[in-house]
């Protein structure tokens, strides 16, 4: 076990530096999101209320579509010279190499989230009233949801010659369910605070979902990796 | 010892291997050779656990690699066509990340002491990115033992270099074999299997079809069996 969590850190953290050293794929994920929320809130009012009610929506919006951008890059990377078949011969479990990506696609989607939702906030003039400690847990347990699940699909894409299109085609049908609920959650907790108990239930499904999908792609990964 | 027992691998219709029986004694080196297509790579990849045999098991110090593979793996060090060194890092940060996937302990002045083996120190900091064919290959071969492996597989290491990193390549095999690691190495090059090698495998359409023992140097013997077995068609 002890193995299994080293290995995953080496992993992610080689990648965090990898991405700190060439600052691709944040990069890439932060100017999309940039355009996302700039063109919306030209195209929206913002002093109008019931725009407040695309911000939910926006979010995820953002999230997911600046994920797949970095997705994509995470096992396309190991393709090159075969660094994948690296770490496949290295007493290595699969499974490590899986936790190792979802901790570092996690990461970066979270560094994409901290700066565009405050930025999201304030071109649309948005005053935060509220549920704070919830909203990050909905933003936290959403976001891994769709990155584990996305983590799994991608490393299944990434031998296929078109893969960052067969990559969307796959991951948002299966990922469905937990965009609904975060979405949902995400839309009481900012503007229908008063239904705080369906926030939790979404919530719940949220949490339900991510340990059966979690799980599943976990010990499945090894199947992925079969050349 | 490295034992392989009935090893087959289809992909789609196609019969990679049709049941290799293989035994090979600890310390040993041993050449693999064999026409494009014979199965020889496939072999190398199974016993590195790369790719899964279709059936049959390999066995290495009497441990299944399908049920021990994280102690096995710890064992080999695989050097195949490709480097797997990332294009962006230097060499001193591939092997840092490959020393600390095997455990290797004070994995930095280990990686610079390959580095510095393999003569490019001048490099060290330098993305891998910009290195040519040879140099890339000795990084590789630095990767390949940073763990001070007792099993060494080589997939054609002698493809595309020049004559000093061929040197350098020949020297290493050497240095390991007198440590007593077991090395195998899948080449096209008959000349440097006999140099390295004391015995040599041929394959044809994925089967053992001559396995020859006591060839180090004898060039003539190792082409006339071969030319012999594969001219039969």
């Amino acid at each position: 076990m002890n193995n299994l969590f080293k290995a995953a850190f080496i992993i992610a953290g080689k990648d965090l530096y990898s991405e700190w050293k060439t600052k691709q794929v944040v990069t890439t994920m932060l100017i999309f999101s940039g355009l996302v929320i700039v063109t919306f809130s030209f195209a929206f009012d913002p002093s109008n209320n019931a725009v407040r009610a695309i911000i939910p929506g926006l979010i995820w919006v953002i999230t997911i579509f600046a994920s797949l951008l970095g997705l994509n890059r995470s096992f396309l990377s190991e393709t090159k010279n075969d660094n994948l078949y690296g770490m496949i011969v290295s007493p290595t479990d699969p499974s490590s190499i899986y936790l190792g990506k979802v901790m570092a696609n996690f990461i970066f989607v979270l560094i994409v989230q901290l700066i565009s939702i405050p930025v999201l906030f304030i071109l649309f003039n948005f005053r935060f009233l509220g549920h704070l400690p919830l909203f990050i847990c909905v933003v936290l347990i959403g976001t891994f949801g769709f990155i584990s699940v996305g983590t799994f699909l991608a490393g299944l894409s990434a031998n296929s010659r078109s893969s960052e299109m067969l990559l969307p085609i796959i991951l948002f049908p299966i990922v469905s369910p937990i965009i609904i609920a975060a979405v949902q959650a995400t839309r009481i907790l900012l503007v229908d605070v008063e239904q705080i108990a369906s926030a939790i239930s979404w919530m719940q499904l949220m949490g339900a979902y991510n340990v059966i999908f979690f799980v599943l792609c976990f010990i499945l990964f090894e199947y992925v990796l079969e050349v | 010892m490295i034992e392989t027992k009935g090893l087959i691998k289809t992909i789609g219709d196609k019969m990679i291997l049709r049941g290799i029986n293989l035994s090979i004694k600890k310390g040993e080196s041993v050449a693999i050779l064999g026409p494009n297509g014979a199965g020889k790579s496939t072999i190398l990849k199974i016993i590195a656990g790369l790719i899964k045999a279709t059936s049959g098991e390999v066995f290495i110090d009497g441990k299944s690699l399908k049920k021990d593979s994280y102690e096995i793996k710890q064992k080999i060090g695989f050097l195949a066509h490709n480097s797997f060194l990332y294009d962006h890092l230097t060499p001193l940060e591939n092997l840092k990340f490959f020393g600390k996937l095997y455990g290797v302990k004070d994995v930095e002045a280990k990686a610079k002491q390959l580095v510095d083996e393999v003569g490019l120190s001048f490099f060290l900091h330098d993305p891998v990115r910009s290195f040519s064919r040879g140099m890339l290959q000795r990084i590789a071969i630095a990767r390949a033992i940073i763990h001070d492996p007792e099993i060494l597989l080589f997939d054609e290491p002698h493809t595309g270099l020049d004559q000093q990193a061929i040197k350098l390549l020949n020297e290493v095999i050497l240095k390991m074999k007198a440590n007593g690691s077991t090395v195998i190495i899948v080449t096209h090059d008959f000349q440097q299997a006999v140099q390295t090698c004391e015995r040599v495998i041929i394959f044809r359409n994925g089967k053992l079809v001559e396995d020859i023992n006591n060839v180090s140097n004898n060039l003539e013997l190792v082409t006339a069996k071969y030319a012999e077995q594969v001219a039969i068609v």
